[in-house]
């Protein structure tokens, strides 16, 4: 499904990634796990088509589709989704109005009819239980006055409504009690599918106790030092990142090995 | 980053809609303006001689006075004797008598502009006055009215059917001396609306004037008062737009509010004068007094402004705060895109007891714009326990444009109140991205912040409005940055 060939990216001029191979399959989770500094939510953010981000060499495409030819809109239209690590607040815009509009703008690219406000409503207010949001959510602003745990629930919350092909999480697990980190992760596991594939992001191990990957990668220095199964996480849990000899405060810049 | 800006900038190069021309004979004056003209106008308009002497005065007035130049706008200066002072569609009778016999190029003007006049397609619940250039072309719903006591008519209608009326009231808000543009204004105003709503009486639907102007090398210089008594209630709403030329047009208007004790008046503007093209070149130049008196005990007058159109505006709807307890509101979005400039705002007058206005003020620019709040809160010594607060955010799209603030507070009472509060912003990349990420084109992206962050103003605009205020806001912003 989403094949990523020598991949090089770079931001004000420094370059972050430094070729990342990597080939996920419709109905797999990956994670990437990596110290501080390493270029995971630099991946992420490249894979979304964020244009503080310059690709400067290698390769990415969606089920044979080359992704970079594709503006950030076209990408989530064709079933790129990123649940943000930070999710920014939209002042005044209704959370609803906000997810309506994302919502009917893939059913339009679908050639399917937009869905009305009741419709919608009806939609929304049984998936945001699925999150344990209460309903009254949809009406406040975008992430406005959310807590931490209420925005990542909220992320969650989109990708449900929107059946991404590729969901990506960011630190998805960041700032989450173990409640929250339950709601979430069910949240995920919901969205495990034949035809869609989940990348996750992450810092610690932890939240692989909940969304069991099929494959664990490494990333340091801009690149996959190591792939394994799920058995490598607990690995560099129980032993650290020194263990692959990187220290978990390396920057980017530092060659790894 | 840059990049988003970029985007911004194709975003919007959709063009002003309203920019037609309508093809329909007109008597224009010369251009030029002297006492002569003056009396040709009243002449036409078959006006008292009372009407005559007061323009003759604020003519003698008016060339006595300076154009203000304290305002943040830049603009060639204005030949006065270079506009036309009259224009006004060619009729067969005098005035028509329904809209049968209104000129059907006219009907299709205001239908083009989702105004239709015909009572059979009518606006719902909604009486428009619609004035054409120099004159007020028809009025609908003015049975139902008349039936509830109110009188909605253009101001020309008023001096001749109630002349004590205008007798009392124009002029004693806005005197022919208050300042320049509303001086020439009151030489030669041509038509506008009058709205009379009688003690006790809630009007029974919204009233709106929607001004175009159409012909060429004219002003429009329309004149309103509307006066609510004792315990009634009237909500109005204005549009506006012009075609698109190449030479700037002038658009002096003067509105006069009154209300009476516990009356309360709701009055909404939605500006869409042209704003001239991508280069700065035309558009209107909007130089505009509005001001009520909240006279009477717990009256209250509350403005909605939503301005996206004209080159230059100048214009700061005001409110004297003389009655006790009496109520100012101004919530506005002002928007300015390429090269617009907009110097706006409002004056809280508190000069009654426990008098308390509210400002909420958002401005938004874009391209090489330059957008400026301009408030005044004033306490006079009578003003014990009065209160004001005033918010005044800012939204700044891209990095070539300017917002300013400019708030003025003066107390001459110890006991009042003033809470200030102020913030700029921007469209950030961060909103982009998300919004784009979930598959939201960046130009509807744009719009729905920006309508997100004008919210508390449009939920004041009446329900009708508020719909196309938001849609007006997006097609403004077309091209927004650059």
């Amino acid at each position: 499904m989403l094949s990523i060939k020598n991949l090089h990216a770079s931001v004000e001029g420094k370059e972050i990634l430094k070729g990342i191979n990597l080939e996920i399959k419709a109905g797999e989770v990956h994670a990437i796990m990596g110290p501080n500094g390493s270029g995971k939510s630099t991946l992420s953010q490249v894979l979304a088509g964020n244009e503080a981000f310059e690709v400067t060499e290698g390769e990415i495409t969606l089920n044979g589709e080359n992704l970079l030819e594709l503006e950030t809109e076209e990408r989530a239209r064709e079933g790129i989704f990123l649940a943000f690590q930070y999710p920014v607040e939209i002042p005044g815009v209704s959370n609803l109005q906000f997810l309506r509009t994302a919502v009917n703008a893939m059913r339009q690219h679908k050639g399917q009819d937009e869905m009305n406000a009741a419709e919608f409503m009806k939609l929304a207010k049984e998936i945001s239980k699925q999150v344990d949001l209460d309903p009254a959510f949809l009406k406040r602003g975008v992430n406005e006055g959310f807590s931490g745990g209420e925005k990542k629930r909220n992320e969650i919350m989109q990708a449900l409504l929107l059946q991404p092909k590729l969901a990506i999480l960011d630190e998805t697990d960041s700032g989450l009690d173990i409640d929250a980190l339950k709601v979430v992760s069910d949240g995920v596991n919901a969205l495990r599918a034949e035809d869609r594939a989940i990348l996750m992001v992450t810092h610690y191990q932890r939240l692989l106790n909940h969304i069991v990957p099929d494959y664990v990668h490494v990333l340091a220095g801009g690149k996959i030092i190591k792939s394994g199964g799920r058995e490598l996480a607990l690995e560099l849990e129980e032993r650290g990142y020194g263990w692959l000899g990187i220290k978990d405060e390396e920057t980017a810049d530092s060659s790894v090995n | 980053m840059a990049t988003t800006d970029q985007e911004v900038n194709e975003l919007i190069k959709r063009e002003y809609e309203h920019g037609f021309v309508t093809d329909i004979e007109s008597d224009t004056f010369e251009p030029g303006l002297n006492e002569d003209v003056i009396a040709r106008l009243s002449g036409i308009k078959k006006e008292p001689e009372w009407m005559l002497e007061w323009r003759l005065k604020a003519y003698r007035r008016w060339l006595e006075m300076d154009e203000p130049d304290w305002a943040h706008v830049g603009y060639p200066k204005i030949d006065y004797n270079s506009i036309s002072y009259y224009s006004a569609p060619k009729r067969k009778e005098d005035m028509p008598q329904s809209l049968d016999e209104v000129d059907p190029e006219l009907l299709k003007t205001y239908e083009k502009l989702g105004i239709p006049l015909h009572e059979r397609e009518k606006l719902a619940g909604v009486a428009v006055d619609a004035v054409f250039d120099s004159v007020s072309v028809a009025t609908t719903f003015k049975e139902p009215l008349a039936k509830a006591g109110v009188i909605f008519c253009s101001i020309s209608e008023a001096i001749q059917d109630y002349p004590e009326l205008v007798k009392k009231y124009l002029g004693s808000v806005v005197p022919a001396g208050d300042n320049f543009f509303a001086g020439l204004n009151s030489a030669v105003f041509s038509d506008g609306t009058f709205v009379y709503v009688p003690k006790g009486v809630r009007c029974p639907m919204e009233l709106s004037t929607y001004f175009r102007i159409n012909a060429a090398n004219t002003g429009q210089f329309e004149r309103t008062l509307i006066i609510a008594e004792d315990s009634s209630y009237v909500s109005y709403l204005e549009g506006c737009t012009a075609p698109m030329r190449d030479e700037n047009q002038l658009h002096a208007a003067v509105v006069e509010l009154v209300a009476l004790d516990d009356a309360q008046i709701k009055y909404s503007t939605v500006q869409n004068w042209y704003p001239g093209d991508e280069e700065g070149k035309g558009g209107i130049f909007n130089f505009v007094t509005k001001r009520g008196a909240a006279i009477g005990k717990n009256s209250k007058i509350s403005w909605t402004q939503v301005e996206t159109g004209s080159a230059v505006t100048w214009k700061y709807p005001s409110c004297i705060l003389r009655g006790e307890n009496s109520v100012g509101e101004f919530y506005s979005v002002a928007l300015t895109n390429n090269y617009q400039q907009a110097d706006t705002g409002t004056k809280m007058i508190h000069l009654g007891k426990n008098t308390s206005s509210t400002i909420i003020s958002k401005g938004i620019s874009a391209g090489k714009s330059s957008n400026a709040y301009r408030g005044l809160v004033k306490f006079g010594p009578g003003a014990e326990g009065a209160r004001n607060f005033t918010q005044c955010d800012s939204l700044l799209i891209g990095d070539r444009c300017g917002a300013h603030t400019f708030p003025y507070i003066e107390s001459k009472n110890k006991s009042a109140i003033v809470e200030h509060e102020a913030t700029t912003s921007k469209v950030s990349d961060e909103q982009m991205f998300l919004c784009r990420q979930r598959g939201i084109d960046p130009e509807q992206a744009v719009s729905m912040i920006v309508n997100g962050f004008c919210k508390e103003v449009f939920k004041e605009l009446p329900m009708e409005f508020a719909v196309e205020a938001g849609k007006l806001l997006e097609v403004s912003l077309e091209g927004s940055v650059g």
